[in-house]
């Protein structure tokens, strides 16, 4: 079995949640608190809430799209927000923008709906994130997808889903793949599942399927 | 018959024990962070050791912090009845209740903390202080002292008699950080906040996996038929808790589909306006064969259980809540839940996903019967429930939680 230049250190993503202090009840003030809050705070209510709701496949994007909906009632901006993809930024700073710039348009079209109460406010919070390496080190893809099968779908998430803010271009996974083990089409189809159709434990079995059969050729 | 599950655990439950529930890897992880505060002792401080579900808490977590390898010491202040009358209005103002201030309430205060201070030693790396009753222990924070102190709030402080606030404030402002269960609970502070759910124990008797035979031979004892819905709300008899609006909805509901009522409780001759509502609740059931009301004895917990598995949909239609466990466990037993949103439900209950949320007696009656006539959104509500409660509001959660606010206090690398 091909062995890879480097192994792969599987690492263990856990997070705390800290409590800004800082509520909104409208969406004139949910859009004045994104241009000002930290970076975590955006990480805690994107990033982070997708993998605390890991399990579900359909309704659920991020945080501020499902206040904007359940709690404002107010299901096209909901959807507009729903509809930013985390996996296609590298920097929170980008995210924030399109966050802002989306709610922006929509206030453009819709001023009066820029004050309307929401039925219950939206708390600010941020994630503080430690990360310890597991046990699990992988040397070539069997290692890998033995690894794959044990570990925590948030050390899945951290590998998968947040990789680009670390810097990569794409996730951990299919950068080691296609650079310690020179499986470019393994990696970009890796690279292709989908996290929003599919729940963690959805793309891990689809991880798996794809390196099994790369394993079986 | 049955054998009636043990109200204690047989053995002392260890971290292991819950593999099963949540999973190799969660544990491991749990064990590595542990490893990185080998060495590091904590002390957890409160004022009942029986009683309470701060006691609840720490019965379970403290054996839990010591398998994992950080070795924890669970101290509980004293006082007299003086002592506890004030701390009792305290909590009751910190609600936001009237408060009538007796200036001297401050002084019985300080001075039992200064009593509890002289009697405790503090040289455990991390104190916990759990509720307002031993706030006061701050004061034993020497200058250049290597601990980390960190006050748990249990309750909603979000709107607290402004006395009674101040004066806790003074020894608040001293702790490095606050650990509180809900951000609606809190109020703007000088120091960190962290935002632990409140949880429950898979592994308890009010959750863990029951018998069928048991489930049945309880639905037999209290007449209820196991072929026909079962609608079930679990909360003592209170008006908060709106048993006569469960009631009314449930009357709703029967207009279009056949099913029965249970509304299990307990405590009520304890509590004299709790005899009053069980009366009233017991007189509006009174026509209704399947309407049963349960005044149930306090070791009931494997009866709940077997009651909200047994159930088709849980109700919680309460006016006001705290965090609302009843909800959490109904979530966590795979059911769908119709519940108001207030308090902690909306936490709990994700509309749509993981349960229905609901503002009225009608829109109460109304997701009743979505659910009843959709056995199939039923079941995905209530698979996502179950998941969301492992994700979020598990014991074993608050133990991992712990690990890494100990961590980032000691300056662990974010």
């Amino acid at each position: 079995m091909r062995q890879a230049k480097e192994p792969f250190q599987f690492m263990a993503a856990s997070t705390l949640t800290r409590i800004c202090g800082v509520q909104v009840t409208t969406i004139a003030e949910l859009l004045e608190q994104l241009r000002r809050i930290s970076a975590d705070s955006v990480f805690n209510h994107t990033f982070q809430s997708l993998s605390v709701h890991h399990y579900l496949t359909e309704g659920f994007s991020n945080d501020f799209a499902q206040w904007v909906l359940a709690a404002s009632n107010v299901p096209d901006l909901a959807e507009r927000l729903a509809a930013l993809d985390i996996r296609q930024y590298e920097t929170l700073e980008a995210l924030r923008g399109d966050l802002v710039a989306t709610l922006e348009e929509f206030l453009r079209a819709e001023p009066q709906r820029a004050y309307q109460k929401a039925f219950e406010p939206f708390y600010f919070c941020e994630a503080v994130t430690v990360t310890v390496p597991t046990e699990w080190r992988a040397h070539n893809l069997g290692e890998f997808c033995e690894a794959l099968r044990h570990i925590s779908v948030h050390t899945l998430h951290y590998h998968f889903v947040t990789a680009r803010l670390r810097g990569p271009s794409t996730n951990d996974f299919s950068a080691w793949l296609e650079h310690s083990l020179e499986l470019a089409e393994l990696a970009d189809r890796i690279e292709h599942i989908d996290i929003y159709t599919n729940t963690l434990e959805g793309v891990r079995q689809r991880i798996l399927e794809e390196s099994r059969r790369w394993l079986e050729a | 018959m049955a054998t009636r599950p043990a109200t204690l655990p047989p053995k002392v439950i260890t971290l292991d024990d819950y593999i099963p529930v949540i999973g190799a890897a969660e544990i491991e992880e749990m064990r590595s962070l542990a490893r990185r505060l080998e060495g590091r002792t904590v002390k957890m401080v409160n004022s009942t050791a029986v009683g309470g579900g701060v006691a609840e808490i720490l019965n379970r977590l403290v054996p839990l912090m010591q398998d994992v390898g950080v070795p924890t010491r669970w101290d509980v202040i004293t006082g007299g009845e003086d002592f506890f009358e004030v701390t009792k209005g305290f909590h009751n103002a910190l609600h936001g209740a009237p408060y009538e201030v007796r200036w001297e309430a401050f002084d019985i205060f300080k001075a039992y903390q200064v009593q509890n201070r002289q009697q405790m030693s503090f040289e455990e790396d991390f104190i916990v202080i759990h509720d307002p009753q031993p706030i006061g222990l701050i004061e034993a924070r020497g200058n250049g002292s290597r601990a980390h102190w960190v006050w748990r709030c249990h309750i909603d402080v979000s709107k607290p008699n402004p006395l009674v606030w101040n004066f806790l404030l003074q020894y608040l402002k001293r702790y490095e950080a606050m650990i509180i269960s809900s951000p609606s609970f809190t109020r703007p502070l000088p120091i960190s906040q962290y935002l632990f759910f409140p949880s429950i124990d898979p592994l308890a008797p009010k959750n863990q996996e029951l018998s069928e035979e048991f489930t049945r031979e309880t639905l037999e004892r209290f007449s209820i038929d196991p072929k026909r819905p079962i609608l079930t709300q679990v909360s003592r008899f209170d008006r908060l808790k709106d048993p006569l609006g469960v009631i009314r909805a449930y009357k709703l509901v029967r207009k279009y589909s056949d099913c029965q009522l249970v509304l299990a409780g307990g405590g009520a001759k304890d509590d004299p306006e709790g005899v009053q509502v069980l009366a009233e609740v017991q007189e509006a059931a009174a026509n209704d064969p399947d309407i049963h009301v349960l005044d149930l004895p306090p070791w009931s917990a494997p009866e709940i259980n077997a009651l909200q598995c047994a159930s088709t949909i849980i109700i919680q239609k309460s006016l006001q809540e705290g965090f609302g466990l009843t909800v959490t466990e109904g979530l966590w037993k795979k059911k769908p839940v119709v519940a108001s949103a207030v308090g902690g439900i909306p936490l709990q209950v994700i509309h749509k996903l993981t349960g229905m949320l609901v503002h009225s007696v009608e829109g109460t009656a109304y997701q009743i019967r979505y659910l009843l006539s959709n056995p199939e959104i039923a079941r995905r509500l209530g698979e996502n429930g179950h998941e969301h409660v492992k994700e979020n509001f598990l014991v074993t959660r608050n133990l991992k939680r712990y690990l890494l606010l100990f961590l980032l206090l000691s300056g662990a690398p974010a």
